[in-house]
């Protein structure tokens, strides 16, 4: 009885779990199927996840005045082919690397010295300090998005790497987040790094950031994704100019390009701009598990 | 080497006053420890002296110099930490260079990459890896060098923290309980070692513990410290048996020492709960005393002796080598811990009546206040 009553619930949780899981994977399932499918097969719903790869015909490039066996090809060759030449899709991903990676790597310069102050070292008003940053982490950033313009355009920044990234460079995340990991390293460790010798420059970047790999690796992920996935900002201050695009903007731009029915196309240059997120993801969550139980200190 | 001499130290957190206003000086190349109880302000005393903790008021003075203002890390002081504080992401042969690598190459050579094209490094680098060879091969942890620390036991653990602060040379060694983490075979072998290399070094070592034996068995001179104040500072055997006052003698000393009440009269003569002792004061006062008997200056007497304390045994600590007796004395209420040779009290049972006799020379007096007295035996 009591074992029948726990498989139940068992079995309840799975079913929530699973109806969840689907809810989610249902619109990734759908975007990657149409990247492989030919429009009629999208238009019908047919052809299960991978679509029967009939040999279609490609009418713009007949149009074009090319040769009916140049013009004829798979659907996924089409879709993947499609996106990438009518769009500057490798641009578009070189602008999102570079851009969120420009954005965590200072954000790191900037919230790991700033957190050890916090964490760490008495001085005046470190407790206002620390308030402080707790009180912008409930800003949001769309009551600060118009005068932070302002100011980007008043120092003609607008349609620049720059616009992109200087907003986001201080992270009241990070501070808090790595703060209170860094109240968790022990200040004898901190002390002995002092007896040997190292500044406190050097503590932070010797001692303190080999201590919070898994903590820095959690602070990339949120940040890497809120970033590379940001629509709300780049819209703002890139108005035009393609080469400075990142992914969900040209993405944007790409929809409008097309016409309004061309969803394979439209769907396999979203799985291009998904895909490199999801193979870091994968990737770092290997890490995140090792660096969380490699960290020494007992 | 190095003479270090505190004036007048004190230490506030907040309205907390850990530290008062404490002297203490301590010789060139001696061992000395600090003993207290846990939280009397041992660490933050130690912390002061390496200069992480800056005092409220006194002086810090380092072979004559005033180093109030000098930065821990130029105090040329190297400390072990009681969590060892090794850095968990390098391993040990890196924990032991890192030290090195900050005082003895220049901020140029540290620097990454551009060190390759230093031509003095190379041969420098080879000195410190000898040096941090050498202090492995004292240690015995050569075998250890690649591996992190998390790979280590606590005493392997604790061997890194002390070659780390060994390697460099310092002018002075300072220990936070050190052996505390250890289990506590490990614990009585690490001290023995730990005096070799005082005497391998011949450096300052202060040393700080809550273990008595630790004190005793290792220091020239030890501090017993209580409550941010030093009590005592003497050697082992002078504090053990010439305590400055009760608190002393009950923190030292392992079981605790018995306390009973007794009367001095006008000439000297002091009588304990009706039983007179022959020891006298040398200036003789009448009032109410204390006297403390040490249970290892205690013994059982046959049942026909007189002159004596007499009580039930309420407890039994069989020690293999020694069997302690708790004793509830006859007279009111008091409690009393004897010593015992193991065949003297191999049959005496819980719930026995037991005969006890005193040392008389090792008998301690106390005033009320806990001030101790000055005695001699009659002979
Ligand atoms: N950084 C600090 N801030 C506030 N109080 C402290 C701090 N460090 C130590 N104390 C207090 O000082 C007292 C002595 O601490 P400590 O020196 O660590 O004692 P011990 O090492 O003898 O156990 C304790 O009551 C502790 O709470
Ligand atoms: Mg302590």
């Amino acid at each position: 009885m009591k074992q029948r009553t726990k498989l139940g619930s068992e079995a309840g949780k799975h079913i929530v779990l699973i109806v969840g899981a689907l809810v989610v994977i249902l619109p990734f399932y759908l975007m990657i199927s149409f990247s492989f499918k030919s429009p009629s097969e999208i238009q019908s719903i047919s052809g299960g996840f991978f679509g029967a790869q009939e040999m279609m015909t490609d009418h713009r490039c007949l149009k074009a005045g090319r040769s009916e066996v140049e013009c004829t090809m798979l659907p996924i060759v089409y879709n993947y082919r499609a996106a990438f030449e009518e769009a500057p899709l490798l641009r578009y991903l070189l602008n999102g690397v570079i851009v969120t990676l420009s954005i965590f790597a200072i954000q790191v310069l900037i919230a790991l010295p700033c957190a050890y102050a916090l964490a760490k070292l008495k001085f005046w008003g470190r407790d206002v300090v620390f308030g402080l940053v707790i009180f912008c982490l409930l800003i949001p950033v769309h009551a600060i998005a118009l005068p932070l313009y302002l100011m980007l355009a008043k120092f003609g920044l607008t349609n620049t790497f720059a616009a992109l990234v200087i907003p986001w460079t201080i992270s009241v995340f990070g501070i808090f987040l790595m703060r209170q990991f860094f109240k968790t390293i022990p200040d004898d460790l901190i002390n002995a790094a002092r007896m040997d010798g190292m500044s406190e420059f050097s503590i932070v970047w010797k001692v303190m950031l080999p201590s919070a790999i898994p903590a820095l690796l959690a602070f990339a992920i949120f940040s890497v994704v809120a970033h590379w996935n940001d629509y709300y900002w780049p819209r703002i201050v890139i108005t035009g100019d393609r080469d400075l695009m990142t992914p969900p903007l040209g993405l944007r731009m790409f929809k409008s390009d097309m016409d309004g029915n061309e969803y394979g196309p439209m769907m396999a240059a979203a799985t291009v701009i998904v895909a490199p997120l999801v193979v870091a993801f994968l990737l770092a969550q290997r890490r995140f598990i090792e660096g969380i139980t490699l960290t020494g200190m007992k | 080497m190095a003479e270090i001499q505190l004036k007048g130290i004190s230490k506030s957190f907040d309205d907390n006053k850990v530290i008062k206003s404490l002297d203490l000086s301590i010789a060139n190349g001696e061992f000395i420890t600090v003993l207290g109880p846990s939280g009397c302000g041992k660490s933050t005393l130690l912390r002061i002296i390496a200069g992480l903790e800056s005092q409220s008021s006194g002086d810090v003075i380092i072979d004559g110099r005033e180093v109030n203002n000098v930065r821990a890390s130029e105090r040329d002081l190297a400390m072990v930490f009681q969590s060892y504080a090794l850095y968990p992401h390098l391993s040990v042969q890196q924990n032991l260079m890192v030290p090195l690598k900050l005082r003895r190459l220049s901020r140029l050579e540290r620097f990454p990459l551009l060190n390759w094209f230093l031509p003095k490094r190379s041969s420098k680098m080879i000195e410190l890896n000898e040096k941090v060879l050498q202090a492995a091969e004292t240690l015995q942890i050569t075998h250890l060098m690649e591996r992190k620390p998390g790979q280590l036991s606590g005493g392997q653990q604790q061997r890194v923290a002390v070659g780390r602060a060994m390697v460099r040379e310092p002018v002075a060694f300072l220990m936070d309980e050190p052996l505390s983490n250890l289990d506590a075979a490990l614990r009585v072998h690490m001290r023995a070692e730990i005096s070799e290399l005082h005497r391998k070094l011949k450096t300052t070592f202060v040393y700080v513990t809550h273990d008595q034996a630790e004190a005793l068995t290792m220091s020239d001179r030890m501090a017993v410290m209580m409550d941010g104040e030093i009590l005592q500072h003497d050697t082992p055997s002078e504090i053990y048996n010439n305590p400055v006052n009760l608190q002393v003698a009950e923190f030292i000393g392992s079981p605790k020492i018995n306390v009973l009440p007794a009367e001095s009269d006008s000439k000297g003569g002091i009588t304990c709960m009706g039983l007179p002792i022959s020891l006298s004061m040398k200036t003789p006062k009448q009032g109410s005393i204390m006297l403390g008997f040490r249970p290892e200056h205690t013994e059982l007497l046959s049942s026909n002796s007189n002159n004596c304390f007499e009580g039930k045994i309420t407890y039994k600590e069989n020690l293999g080598s020694d069997i302690y007796l708790h004793v509830n004395l006859k007279e009111d209420q008091h409690k009393m811990i004897v010593r015992s040779e193991p065949d003297k009290a191999l049959d005496a049972k819980i719930g026995d009546m037991v005969k006890i006799g005193w040392m008389v020379d090792k008998v301690m007096a106390f005033e009320r206040n806990g001030q101790s007295l000055p005695t001699k035996s009659k002979s």
